[in-house]
């Protein structure tokens, strides 16, 4: 019998290999994918049953978990509902997280290494771990113009500080309720996001940095500084303006703005063609300086698709020049159309590299991370990007922004008793332009620099985003003694 | 019959015995024990219970108490048997002190508490272990109750699907007797039962049903009339689904019978005619049965039945991968998500809190467990004796496949217990029982043999006649 015996033991080795093999598949190979399934509410009990941090703005608790009675023990509030949700993101036990909720998440719930002491202390101490706080960089003040301006439109508005990177608005609409998606009720959660998801864009996308628009004569300011720092150029020097550019190898003709003549069809000043947002002088600017010197500017200015967009931690989509085939596609692409796509944070990265002499600093949203006493355990140092123009450049260009809106296409943007500089954009697409304008202020030191976006607004830069941007830039000038 | 400690001429040029082994294995089992229970109180509630010390002092006098029985009564029996139910005992306190708390961190201070239950039957199990030892003194004894054992185990098994449903039932099996305020499940002395008349009945017939009668594809197979063993087993195992609907422990003693057909005939195409039936049975109960085929399904795609009837499945697979390599650490993790997790689903609380590591120890225990009693069957000179460590050890390596297959999703959930580790009187006290027996046939098989040591039967001898030697 002992031969059979034998293979018995072999077998039942076999049998529990077996065993072992899948028990290492399981809590090995899927053990990702099943900690993180959704209807395994083990992390996420473990999340509800400490408090999660804050997000802090000047003070306040945009997004605060609350004590409650039920399973769940802290409900996630967020009491200015939409105005800070593009920000905030929601917290949801059906949909998960997003926004800095999903972003800061380490931070919040505490597992941050940052927070590493603070835990090992609590562990000791017997005190109730918590989350640490996230504390913006946002002024509410700023923040509150943005979102009351873009009421009723489907637009964006960012505003940074020029001199650090700091995300002073972080403004989308249309926006959506953060709270009815945090509840504890999947029901109510899953009804209101279906309401969401009804409307056309659905409010959850965050139109200043998931998304990206053609942005018209905005661009201009980047050929403007690539013609500047080929040193070949002033704003005085003089370049072609005509009527209509036809456009090389191709059969297409390109106009200016309703038609409208630049200069009579004469030469006309770099600055000229700014203020009066000329499309074929830059159009011919364009094609004249080549794909080589308008692409690296646009680059040097973060403009860069390959690289794949950055996180502030909210992740800022790439804007691209798209490929440019020829010098018909050039000409169009130097006056923001074409493929050219850039999103409003963009926009405000443009205008603060001017405003900053020429220095792109990196956008950023958390300011510091607070221990649950309280105590700031990390602030974010401001950080260079890169210097896209010379501090010469800067100034020219800046003298150039100014005139925009001192007698320009940007006069809307005025702000009594302070130099603004800007550039308006309207951009052709599908449907109906979108109104964009970049610009900061007070033009010499600037404190502020904004991008306006309004999608299909239907009518120019000028006109709609320009007066929106001045009440934001006037909103913080006021605060901080502009 | 050959009493314990025979001759002293035999005992000095005996193997060692090691004893010494085993108490210092019992005592690292003790360690494993009471360290566990600590962990447990301080990640949960934040302190050691008081209660601890006495519960030290009484998993320390159990296994002691054990040990000196074996020393005194079965000095030769294999020193890894008792350490590794030792460990995997005190290890299955742990867990269900730790899913006590966890009921009432839930419902509130007042609900019971079943580790302490369970340590009860821990020592009720340690006390027939000691009796049974002490008893019988030789395994061959045994065989000379085949019959009546074969009634006794068929009785128990019977009894559930006879009794009203009131008293039997309990989540759609009819495997209970409850009677004041106690349940206990008698398929798992059955189990033990039926084991011992197999291994009597079959040492009886091998010879016969050994016998070939053709030759297909290289298979010899038996000779028709010879089939009855077999289909009489079959057909009992059907009867247990059917009337009992316990897909386990129709499995299990399926699977039982004709491995242990296969060791005494030594005639592979038994095998192969067991796994034609069971296909062919198992095929018609996915067919008929609703609540097989249930299985089958949730088994086959656990997280399209993830709220209703595969809830308990994958939220064990979820606790298991959210226990990764190391594991939540015991008291850390939410094993309490998992229905049952106390009896059924208790290898998932551990994979959960002590992780893959931690699983995959217990899974080696029960493989040394197993392996160590293959081995006194294989070295144990009577055929009864074979048969039966045979057949006991490969109950617990087909239980734990079984149990532990179906609770990390590689087979369909059958509803046994996890020997040793699991929440249950019945199978605790079983296993007890079980391992009392292979430890009484391992101390004869490493015993050395008597100075004039009768004659040896041939291995075709009939188990009557050893019986009387």
């Amino acid at each position: 019998m002992n031969a059979p015996l034998r293979r018995v033991a072999i077998s039942v080795l076999v049998l529990f290999t077996l065993l072992i093999l899948n028990v290492n598949y399981i809590q090995v190979v899927r053990s990702d994918e099943l900690r993180t399934n959704r209807g395994n509410t083990r992390q996420l009990a473990e999340e509800y049953s400490r408090q999660r941090g804050s997000i802090v703005v000047a003070g306040n608790d945009i997004a605060k978990s609350v004590r409650t009675n039920d399973q769940l023990a802290y409900l996630r509030q967020y009491p200015q509902s939409g105005l800070y949700g593009p920000v905030t993101g929601y917290y949801s036990l059906v949909y998960g997280s997003s926004g800095l909720e999903r972003a800061e998440n380490d931070v919040l719930t505490g597992s941050d290494p940052r927070l590493f002491v603070r835990r090992l202390a609590d562990l000791f101490t017997g005190r109730d771990p918590a989350g640490g706080d996230v504390v913006l960089t946002l002024d509410p003040a700023v923040q509150k113009a943005a979102m009351d301006g873009l009421k009723g439109v489907t637009g964006a508005v960012v505003a940074l500080d020029p001199s650090t990177g700091k995300v002073l608005a972080l403004a989308s609409t249309p926006t959506y309720d953060p709270n009815p998606l945090s509840t504890h009720d999947p029901a109510a959660i899953r009804a209101y996001a279906r309401k969401l998801a009804a409307q056309q864009p659905d409010p959850r996308l965050n139109q200043a940095i998931d998304e990206r628009y053609s942005p018209g004569s905005v661009f201009k300011v980047v050929v403007a500084a690539a013609a500047l720092s080929t040193g070949k150029y002033t704003p005085q020097t003089k370049v072609p303006a005509p009527n209509r550019l036809k456009l090389p190898d191709s059969s297409k003709q390109l106009e200016n703005f309703n038609g409208e003549s630049c200069n009579g069809g004469a030469d006309q000043s770099l600055l000229d063609a700014l203020t009066i947002s000329c499309n074929t002088a830059f159009a011919q600017l364009g094609i004249t300086l080549g794909e080589d010197k308008v692409r690296s500017m646009a680059e040097a200015f973060g403009i860069d698709g390959s690289k794949g967009g950055f996180d502030m931690p909210l992740h800022v989509s790439a804007s691209t020049i798209g490929a440019i085939d020829g010098d018909a596609q050039l000409g169009t692409s130097s006056i923001g159309q074409q493929d050219v796509q850039l999103t409003p944070m963009e926009g405000a990265m443009i205008a603060a590299a001017v405003a900053n002499q020429g220095t792109l600093m990196k956008p950023y949203l958390v300011d510091s991370i607070q221990a649950p006493d309280l105590t700031v355990v990390d602030r974010t140092k401001p950080e260079e990007l890169g210097r896209p123009v010379s501090p010469e450049v800067a100034g020219q260009l800046t003298d150039m922004m100014t005139s925009v809106v001192a007698r320009g296409t940007g006069r809307k943007a005025q702000i009594q008793g302070v130099q603004v500089a800007g550039k308006t954009g309207t951009a052709q697409n599908s449907a109906t332009d979108h109104a964009w304008f970049i610009g900061f202020a007070p033009a010499g030191h600037a404190k502020i620099a904004v991008a306006v976006f309004i999608k299909n607004g239907g009518a120019t830069g000028g006109d709609l985003s320009a007066p929106l941007a001045r009440q934001v830039m006037q909103a913080y000038l006021d605060g901080h003694g502009g | 019959m050959t009493g314990p400690s025979t001759d002293p001429r035999a005992a000095a040029s005996a193997p060692p015995k090691r004893r010494g082994t085993e108490a210092a294995l019992l005592g690292f089992a003790v360690v494993i024990t009471v360290v566990a229970q600590c962990i447990v109180d301080l990640t949960i509630t934040g302190s050691v219970r008081p209660e601890l010390a006495t519960f030290g002092l009484w998993i320390s006098g159990l296994w002691l108490a054990a040990h000196l029985v074996v020393r005194r009564w079965a000095p030769y029996a294999d020193p890894l048997l008792l350490p590794a139910v030792a460990v995997l005992v005190g290890l299955g306190l742990a867990v269900i002190h730790r899913l006590d708390l966890a009921g009432e961190q839930v419902n509130g201070a007042a609900t019971h508490e079943d580790a302490p239950v369970q340590l009860i039957w821990a020592t009720l199990g340690v006390a027939l272990f000691i009796g049974f030892l002490v008893l019988v003194r030789d395994h061959r004894t045994l065989s000379r109750y085949a019959y009546t054992l074969a009634l006794v185990g068929l009785g128990l098994l019977a009894m559930p699907a006879l009794l009203p449903a009131s008293i039997s039932e309990v989540n759609g099996a009819k495997i209970w007797i409850r009677l004041a305020g106690f349940s206990i499940q008698p398929g798992e002395f059955a189990k033990i039962c039926l084991v011992v008349f197999f291994a009597a009945y079959l040492v009886d017939k091998r010879d016969v049903l050994a016998l070939a009668s053709r030759k297909v594809a290289g298979l010899e197979l038996p000779r028709g009339r010879d089939l009855g063993p077999v289909l009489l087993a079959w057909v009992l195992s059907i009867l247990v689904l059917v009337f009992e609907r316990d897909l386990g422990s129709s499995l299990l003693l399926f699977g039982i019978f004709v491995v242990m057909l296969y060791i005494a005939t030594e005639r592979a195409s038994w095998l192969v005619i067991g796994m034609v039936l069971f296909a062919g049975g198992a095929s018609v109960a996915y067919q008929v049965f609703g609540h097989v085929r249930d299985r089958v399904d949730v088994w086959l795609d656990p997280f399209a039945y993830a709220n209703g009837m595969g809830y308990q499945l994958t939220q064990s697979l979820f606790g298991l991968g959210t226990g990764g390599l190391f594991g939540a650490g015991l008291g850390g993790g939410r094993p309490d998500k998992v229905p049952v997790a106390k009896s059924d689903f208790i290898a998932s609380a551990i994979g959960e809190e002590l992780g893959l590591f931690g699983l995959v120890a217990v899974i080696v225990i029960y493989l040394v467990l197993v392996e160590r009693g293959l081995r006194t069957s294989l070295v144990v000179r009577d055929a009864f004796g074979k048969l039966l460590a045979a057949g006991l050890a490969f109950a617990v390596a087909w239980q734990v496949f079984v149990v532990l297959g179906g609770v990390t999703g590689l087979l369909p959930l059958t509803g046994l217990t996890t020997p040793f580790l699991a929440y249950g009187g019945s199978s605790l006290v079983a296993n007890f029982v079980l391992v009392a027996v292979l430890v009484r046939i391992s101390d004869a098989a490493r015993r050395p043999a008597a100075p004039h040591p009768a004659p040896q039967p041939r291995l075709g001898d009939a188990p009557t006649e050893i019986v009387k030697q």
